[in-house]
């Protein structure tokens, strides 16, 4: 799987994944056959964003527009688009 | 019902899958996350490894209505569950899965309809489909349709290839489900082939567990030390094939390990079980066990059931164990155990499960393991679950298969 995240990729969840937030658990969780992860609010904001139209890049400008005192906050994202892309979250358009 | 989320399935994974990296690792221990609708108990299949109840015939005429899944299932919504599974028996034999499905869908669950396949039809996961089903777990059981048809008692060999194929059809998911025991641990290879060429995305091996039937038939049913190694072995290498893009999971032989299962992810902790009759259980065997009040939904809801009932708590947290587990230092990992496991096999619920080496009673699974090379016990005959076995059962026709355990299995 190539791993290599650019910031002109586009992402949208893989096939058979749902996403939600959740009220009983105030988080936004990943659902699939046989499973589910919680997601911690940042990742759930990355993953909010993803329309099937957004860039990489996009979802960057974006957080760091509405977060601005986090720090790092770029290379957060990547991390997290290649674990989710690692563990089959998300698919590539 | 298809030993599909016995045990330490279909959490831990999910534990699993939480590897940290920005991820949340932490699981809540405060809400039932899975709920598992047995929506009957009624099965057109008969297999011999079955974990319901062997006495329950008893809950065949008593099932809730409609209303009654649809008021529990917003009720479990409402204290946090979120994956949803429809099981049974074959929950195919009710008409109103499609009502619950759509309620279901509602209601925001996940949903997993776990068939034996027999029943679906075009029309029916056509309406599943549009109803917002997500997804369907098929049971599958060998390669040959010699071995399908006798470890089922029934002829759905064909049936099953051709309830795969619809499934693939409408788009979902396939989950496979193969029960593991002696009649078939030798085709792990082919199994795992034939799973990926019906296109499977999931593929659960569940090494048999004794419970309920599966413990009657355990002589009959146990594979050797040597088989599941070999089965291990061939799925470790079949997952190590960056080509193989299914996903396994392997369910533990537990008799075979040092160490019990973490079984249900603890007592009480993330399950929660509702039966064709109404009763609300931490685990599928929890009946076995003695001297318990389990709620039902008919009297109370699911809030008592899940935070008040003496049942649940019993068994959470640790305070109920006994020696070797309340000082051992790996009591975290396994939370000491099954507490089923613990009482059919040794009589005292409390007390280590005795899969483990710590355990005083751990001779009585190496006996079992024995036992099971036996050939004048392996040659008695495999009692098949069917109503009449189940009636039978209950009349105490079988004690010479059931006397050996500390309650009816």
């Amino acid at each position: 799987m190539d791993m290599n995240i650019q910031h002109s990729d586009i992402y949208a969840l893989a096939l058979h994944h749902r996403f939600q937030w959740e009220e009983a658990q105030q988080n936004y969780v990943i659902l699939f056959p046989e499973g589910m992860v919680k997601l911690h609010g940042g990742a759930g904001e990355i993953l909010k964003r993803l329309d099937g139209k957004v860039t990489v890049s996009d979802v960057i400008t974006d957080l760091q527009a509405t977060f601005p005192d986090a720090v790092n906050i770029e290379t957060d994202i990547i991390g997290m688009f290649e674990l989710a892309v690692s563990k089959g979250w998300l698919r590539k358009l | 019902m298809t030993q599909a989320s016995l045990g330490e399935s279909v959490v831990q994974k999910t534990v699993h899958a939480q590897q940290n990296n920005g991820v949340s690792a932490a699981v809540t221990h405060t809400q039932p996350l899975w709920l598992l609708a047995e929506v009957t108990y009624r099965c057109p299949l008969h297999c011999a490894f079955c974990y319901n109840p062997t006495d329950y015939d008893k809950h065949t005429q008593n099932e809730l209505t409609t209303e009654q899944w649809i008021e529990a299932l917003r009720d479990a919504r409402k204290l946090g569950a979120i994956q949803l599974g429809i099981s049974g028996g074959e929950p195919l034999l009710r008409d109103d899965i499609e009502d619950i499905v759509i309620e279901a869908k509602k209601l925001g669950y996940y949903s997993n309809l776990i068939t034996s396949g027999v029943g679906l039809t075009e029309k029916r996961i056509q309406a599943f489909k549009d109803g917002g089903l997500d997804h369907i777990q098929l049971s599958m059981h060998d390669i040959t349709e010699e071995i399908n048809n006798f470890i089922t008692n029934t002829k759905t060999f064909e049936l099953k290839k051709k309830v795969a194929a619809m499934i693939k059809n409408h788009g979902y998911p396939m989950v496979l489900n193969v029960v593991i025991h002696r009649y078939n641990i030798g085709h792990m290879k082919e199994i795992l082939e034939m799973a990926q060429a019906l296109g499977a995305d999931y593929i659960e091996l569940a090494n048999t567990q004794y419970y309920g039937w599966s413990l009657v038939n355990r002589n009959q049913l146990m594979p050797t030390k040597e088989q599941v190694d070999e089965a291990e072995a061939i799925t470790n290498e079949f997952r190590a094939n960056p080509n193989n893009k299914m996903k396994i999971f392997f369910v533990v032989p537990d008799y075979f390990s040092d160490r019990p299962k973490k079984c249900m992810n603890g007592w009480g902790e993330v399950f929660m079980i509702v039966t064709a009759n109404g009763d609300v259980l931490p685990c599928h065997s929890a009946r076995s066990l003695p001297n318990m009040q389990f709620p039902n939904v008919r009297d109370s809801g699911l809030a008592y059931a899940w935070k008040d009932s003496p049942a649940f708590n019993k068994y959470r947290g640790d305070s109920w164990m006994k020696e070797p587990c309340r000082s051992c230092s790996e009591k975290e990992n396994d939370l000491g155990g099954c507490r089923c496991q613990a009482f059919l096999l040794s009589g005292d619920a409390e007390i280590a499960d005795p899969v483990c080496t710590k355990s005083p009673y751990r001779h009585l699974i190496d006996q079992a393991i024995e036992d099971s090379k036996n050939p004048v016990l392996v040659a008695q005959p495999i009692v098949f679950r069917n109503d009449k076995n189940s009636k039978r059962i209950i009349a105490g026709e079988l004690n010479d298969r059931v006397e050996g355990f500390h309650s009816l299995p």
